[in-house]
């Protein structure tokens, strides 16, 4: 009688820890956004978004750092969508189980959790062998890709593993091969996670500064880059050179800055969200 | 689903595309190139400013300046990868190695000063000044794990714990405080809370009654309300940093030039050497208005004569 009461009691305690742990985490972040949102939006205007960067804080704007993020964010794509992709269908599809491909799959997994400065470090190394490349969007865009590749790898298999087997067993069934089977049958399936995890990848590779920094981003960029070979800057080191200025300007610029570069990535997540939904009705 | 993709791809395009006509300003018989430009984050603020006004006169010149810290950017220019280095200390022989190495020749120019302010919490009301000698004592390496009190500096000062706050080792802030004050560049104690980023080091001071912290002037200047100065006696009687006694030679040990090193390959650009010529002709009001302490006139005038010196002998003797 009394242990039941007892167990009761730990119940609806253990209930209540679980509604302060939920809650913890999104109270951080609403007090976090609404802090920036009070310090950043007063100065956010179209001029802010057009303006170059400046030594006064009223008159600098985001404009250059802000399509360096847009090249960057391209140009990763170009690089790591077909090769994430590409290892994903073949981690999945082609590989013989066995300890070979376990060893690629811990690896792969490990390789997602490296922090992004050790990538900074391994992009340096390699540029450095092409001086004429050296803090370009080139090297730049290269050394995210390496980031998010593994990323989008696991993503993407998880996507096409989720493809139910009776779609492919149907497709051979009618005498596909396995390549028209995947081409036709499995990736049209798997789209739509494999571009949530595409997406989530790349709103990580926006936010990101550190690597670029190591391989020779700029701070200070007064024109918008022609070619991948230029030089660049982009919306994280804008912001982190803005915070660690001594003047109180700066740090509204930085909030102001904040709020876009949430803005960019939220609604990538949001896009990805999307994406996922209206993949689960087509295949449930 | 397709349509997505081909709409994803059209709405990047046309970012890219938009942002590639951005400025297309026709100027001719004005100068044109690139500058690139690498170095402290402490001599940014006054670069960034020049390179501003600079683009209003010559606009096809494209200046990108970086921020990998004074040790990053003679990395590169050694290389010869960077036309000019912000350095807040003079090159390291180190340093020079790797230029002489690389043939790489470069001519030195002081742009400001940079004071470094000594401060503690409003709140202190016991601190009048500190002495060199009693700095040392509490920042050099010997101190960790045993100057722990405020009374262990000065018998009246309370028993209670010191904090300190201080630019992280990387910066060439702490290699200048360190070695004024310690005596030896980059050795301290280890026990205090380090920030590369000033704002918070200001944060930290502003929190605590029992702080005390270094940092650049400027960051001093901009937070005068929630924190306090305290002046150094060098051995003259206790002096505050400002712009007179900075200049003046007063203010020591914590006062420093800062510099451009300008590689000698890159004079030989046309924009390279109007923009050095610009620097030196502007750095006065800039660097004022960034919140450093512009050089005497005559000091100016010194590196605009060392400047064109050596142009005048690199062409004789280039050509």
């Amino acid at each position: 009688m009394i242990s039941t009461k007892k167990n009761k009691i730990i119940d609806k305690l253990f209930q209540i820890l679980g509604i302060i742990s939920t809650f913890f985490g999104l109270l951080l972040l609403a007090v976090f956004i609404g802090f920036i949102l009070y310090q950043g939006l007063g100065r956010l205007n179209f001029d802010f978004i057009t303006a170059l960067p400046s030594r006064i804080p009223e008159r600098a704007g985001i404009y250059t750092a802000l399509a360096g993020s847009l090249w960057i964010l391209a140009l990763s794509i170009i690089f790591s969508v077909p090769l994430g992709i590409a290892a994903a269908i073949y981690l999945e599809e082609y590989i013989p189980e066995g300890k070979f491909s376990k060893f690629l799959e811990i690896n792969i997994s490990n390789l997602a959790g490296v922090p992004s400065i050790i990538y900074g470090l391994l992009g340096l190394q390699i540029f450095s062998m092409f001086p004429g490349l050296n803090g370009s969007l080139l090297a730049g865009a290269f050394t995210l890709s390496l980031l998010i590749l593994p990323i989008i790898i696991v993503a993407a298999r998880e996507a096409i593993r989720a493809v139910p087997s009776s779609i492919k067993d149907a497709a051979y069934a009618l005498g596909a091969t396995k390549w028209q089977t995947i081409r036709h049958q499995t990736l049209p399936a798997a789209f739509g996670g494999i571009m949530t995890g595409i997406i989530l990848a790349l709103s990580r590779a926006v936010g990101e500064a550190a690597p670029l920094i190591v391989v020779g981003a700029m701070a200070y960029v007064p024109f918008v880059p022609k070619s991948p070979i230029d030089q660049y800057s982009v919306l994280p080191i804008q912001i982190f050179n803005w915070i660690s200025r001594p003047q109180h300007g700066f740090v509204i610029n930085a909030a102001a800055g904040i709020i876009v570069l949430l803005v960019i990535t939220f609604s990538m997540n949001a896009l990805a969200v999307y994406l996922r939904n209206k993949n689960q009705k087509k295949f449930s | 689903m397709k349509k997505i993709i081909y709409l994803l791809t059209l709405a990047l395009l046309a970012g890219i595309y938009a942002c590639n006509n951005g400025n297309s300003n026709e100027n001719t018989g004005k100068l044109s190139g690139n500058i690139k430009i690498d170095g402290s984050s402490t001599v940014y603020p006054i670069t960034e400013a020049v390179a501003e006004e600079f683009r209003n006169i010559q606009p096809e010149v494209h200046v990108t300046i970086g921020i990998s810290g004074t040790g990053g950017g003679f990395k590169k220019f050694g290389r010869g990868e960077t036309d000019i280095s912000d350095a807040s200390r003079t090159i390291k022989d180190s340093e020079k190695e790797v230029c002489e190495k690389n043939n790489i020749h470069y001519i030195e120019l002081p742009v400001a000063y940079d004071g470094m302010a000594v401060v503690v919490n409003p709140e202190n009301d016991w601190v009048d000044h500190f002495t060199v000698e009693e700095l040392k004592l509490l920042w050099s390496p010997e101190a960790q794990d045993s100057i722990l009190k405020w009374n262990q500096i000065r018998p009246e000062w309370p028993n209670k714990e010191i904090h300190l706050f201080g630019p992280g080792t990387a910066s060439g802030t702490y290699d200048y405080f360190t070695h004024a004050i310690v005596g030896k560049s980059s050795s301290s104690r280890g026990d205090y809370t380090a920030s590369e980023d000033d704002n918070v080091l200001v944060q930290g001071i502003k929190n605590d009654k029992y702080a005390l912290g270094f940092f650049g002037l400027a960051y001093y200047e901009e937070n005068k309300s929630i924190l306090k100065l305290v002046p150094i006696d060098a051995g003259n009687g206790a002096v505050s940093p400002s712009a007179k006694t900075v200049l003046s030679g007063e203010y020591t040990p914590l006062s420093r030039p800062i510099f451009i090193y300008v590689n000698t390959n890159a004079a030989e650009k046309p924009e390279v050497v109007k923009f050095v010529e610009f620097y030196l002709e502007n750095a006065k009001q800039l660097s004022a208005e960034v919140g450093y302490i512009p050089l005497q006139d005559e000091k100016y005038a010194a590196s605009k004569k060392k400047f064109s010196d050596f142009l005048k002998t690199h062409k004789k003797s280039g050509k």
